[in-house]
């Protein structure tokens, strides 16, 4: 058995988060943004309303999942915008021929995907918390599921930015896969507004138990069975990791 | 010890384009090694087999006694290539390009080592460039940076001079000779003919996925490389069936109104005075006598372009 190359892994992490850091304004500044435009329009068009079926006004449903759907797009971005911008460039040669195994870059590329979802989280809390008084029910909640969305979602970027070979394709995936699956998963609505066969539906969607679980997290009451979405979710998160490595592991459309 | 032992190691594209046909070789430890090849001959593919960005789909390669395919983060810390495909990434300057593949190599940071290079490869007033502003050599050089950063054993180069300037190139290759001198063992590509001949002291010339033949640059020379002697007569030559038969064994011909004999390899003893007295019996005293002899880039010619008549003619008869 070969020893974990530790610097090499600490170095690959460095670089993918460097990469983010460099440049703010589109990374970490734009969702902020984002985030507060949203705010200010559902703001005006529901006014003070609470949301049917949650003892919550409108607004403290919203941030968490605002919050949380803006993690989920920035753990995603960051590792599939690298391996698709790596393999554009043929800069993933580089990766290939380092003496880093699968799991250390799978772990390097992970840990940078999560670190920007929580400074963009981080950011969206400080700039949204003025305007509302939103709680912190139960912080664990709030970090497992933010964590875990990011390792999802990390994830899955890694693996669409091995299957895409172009930028277009990339796009496909976020367009038609990820933002549906976002937007549809409960950030502006209470599923329990949806009716009966779409909430069933709904509870295949794996972001629902994310925001939903998340918000649970901030407002201290969700749609979803706590415990049933914490296996959900930890099954998911373990099942996305494992199949972004194996992938890795064979050189997925990596390696001719 | 060898530093590359290549053991029947082959390659299929999408299960129908083969690139390479139970490629057997080794490379001396310490050598300076040339491989050379017509375009599509399977370089790049060897090369990319050996760096991990390409499967092979069999054989096996052992690299300073160690399995390679066993053991890659072993022998990936003691290998350093660089690829034929220019590639860089464009969110950073050519110090941190060169500081990251250090430590993607699991090595600490070291800053003298790292401005030695960027100063051999004269890239010292680039360093902090984004690397989007730097010109094709320029990238080219920092790809030969990057392999060298973790200090190899083994320096793989595809094409490490293609879009270098001469003066540039002069210089690449005279680190290269420093680093080999130092017991670095280096493989190359190169289409340059006259640099591999002046560099490498080993040769192995490949064809459509084959190994035409590798052995020292010396041996190559001397057993394969041919000379031949040209007379100029005052007199139109014209051979009959008399001279020919006197000369045969020297393939005589007339070559632009020259006598051209050919005469045994350098590795041989030589039968030039027997050529020239044979020739003096045929047609006379002759004007001007010279003696070529075929360089790397003419043996290079005549066996791939044996290679490629043999094949002709397989296909034909
Ligand atoms: N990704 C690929 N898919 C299919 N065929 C390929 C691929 N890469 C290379 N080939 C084919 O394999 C053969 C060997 O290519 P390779 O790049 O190894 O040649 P080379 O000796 O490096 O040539 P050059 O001197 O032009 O760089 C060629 O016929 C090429 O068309
Ligand atoms: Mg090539």
């Amino acid at each position: 058995m070969r020893s974990f190359n530790f610097i090499g892994t600490w170095t690959l992490f460095q670089r993918e988060s460097r990469r983010f850091l460099r440049v703010k304004m589109q990374t970490i500044v734009a969702p902020a943004l984002t985030a507060i435009l949203y705010l200010i329009v559902f703001r005006y068009a529901m006014g003070e309303r609470s949301v049917p079926g949650l003892d919550v006004d409108y607004f403290s449903f919203l941030i968490p999942g605002l919050m949380m759907m803006a993690m989920l797009q920035n753990a995603f971005a960051n590792t599939s915008s690298s391996m698709i911008v790596g393999k554009i460039m043929n800069v993933h040669v580089f990766l290939l021929m380092a003496p880093i195994s699968a799991g250390e870059a799978v772990f390097a590329f992970l840990a940078a995907a999560v670190l920007r979802a929580l400074v963009v989280g981080g950011v969206l809390l400080l700039v949204l918390l003025p305007f509302s008084d939103l709680s912190l029910a139960h912080v664990w909640m709030i970090l497992f599921y933010g964590i875990c969305g990011s390792l999802i979602m990390g994830s899955l970027g890694l693996i669409g930015g091995m299957w895409s070979k172009t930028f277009d394709d990339m796009a496909m995936v976020n367009n038609f896969i990820i933002m549906p699956l976002t937007f549809l998963s409960g950030v502006f609505y209470s599923v329990s507004q949806l009716p009966p066969f779409w909430q069933a539906i709904n509870a295949w969607n794996p972001f629902f138990y994310l925001i939903d679980g998340f918000r649970h997290g901030f407002i201290g009451t969700g749609d979803s069975d706590p415990w049933q979405a914490i296996g959900a979710v930890g099954a998911m998160t373990l099942l996305s990791i494992m199949a972004a490595w194996y992938l890795w592991h064979i050189g997925w459309k990596l390696k001719e | 010890m060898n530093a590359l032992e290549i053991h029947k190691l082959g390659k299929m594209y999408n299960n129908t384009k083969v690139a390479l046909l139970d490629v057997s070789l080794e490379v001396p430890e310490g050598s300076f090694f040339a491989l050379l090849g017509p375009n599509g001959a399977g370089k790049s593919t060897l090369i990319n087999i050996l760096a991990d960005t390409v499967r092979p789909s069999s054989g096996s390669i052992s690299l300073l006694g160690h399995e390679l395919f066993l053991e890659r983060a072993w022998c990936k810390r003691r290998m350093g290539v660089v690829p034929q495909e220019i590639a860089f990434d464009p969110f950073f300057s050519p110090r941190e390009i060169l500081r990251f593949s250090r430590g993607m190599y699991g090595q600490k940071n070291d800053d003298t080592w790292v401005d030695e290079l960027l100063e051999r490869l004269e890239l010292t007033e680039h360093a902090h460039k984004i690397t989007r502003q730097l010109s094709g050599g320029m990238r080219r050089r920092l790809l030969v940076a990057q392999a060298l950063v973790h200090r190899p054993k083994v320096v793989i180069l595809d094409e490490p001079t293609a879009g270098v300037d001469v003066e540039l190139r002069k210089r690449l290759w005279d680190f290269m000779r420093e680093l080999n001198a130092a017991g670095t063992t280096i493989l190359l590509t190169t289409h340059y003919l006259e640099e591999a001949e002046e560099l490498c002291d080993h040769v192995a010339i490949i064809d459509q996925g084959k190994v035409i033949t590798s052995q020292s640059m010396q041996a190559l020379l001397g057993d394969v490389a041919s000379s031949s002697l040209y007379l100029r007569y005052a007199h139109t030559l014209q051979l009959s069936s008399q001279d020919r038969a006197a000369l045969a064994g020297f393939y005589p011909r007339i070559n632009q109104g020259q006598l051209c004999l050919t005469l045994n390899k350098l590795g041989e003893t030589s039968n030039f005075d027997q050529a020239y007295q044979l020739a003096r019996q045929c047609f006379g005293s002759p004007l001007t006598v010279t003696v070529g002899q075929e360089d790397l880039e003419d043996v290079f010619l005549r066996l791939t372009g044996e290679k490629k008549s043999e094949k002709q003619g397989g296909t034909t008869g």
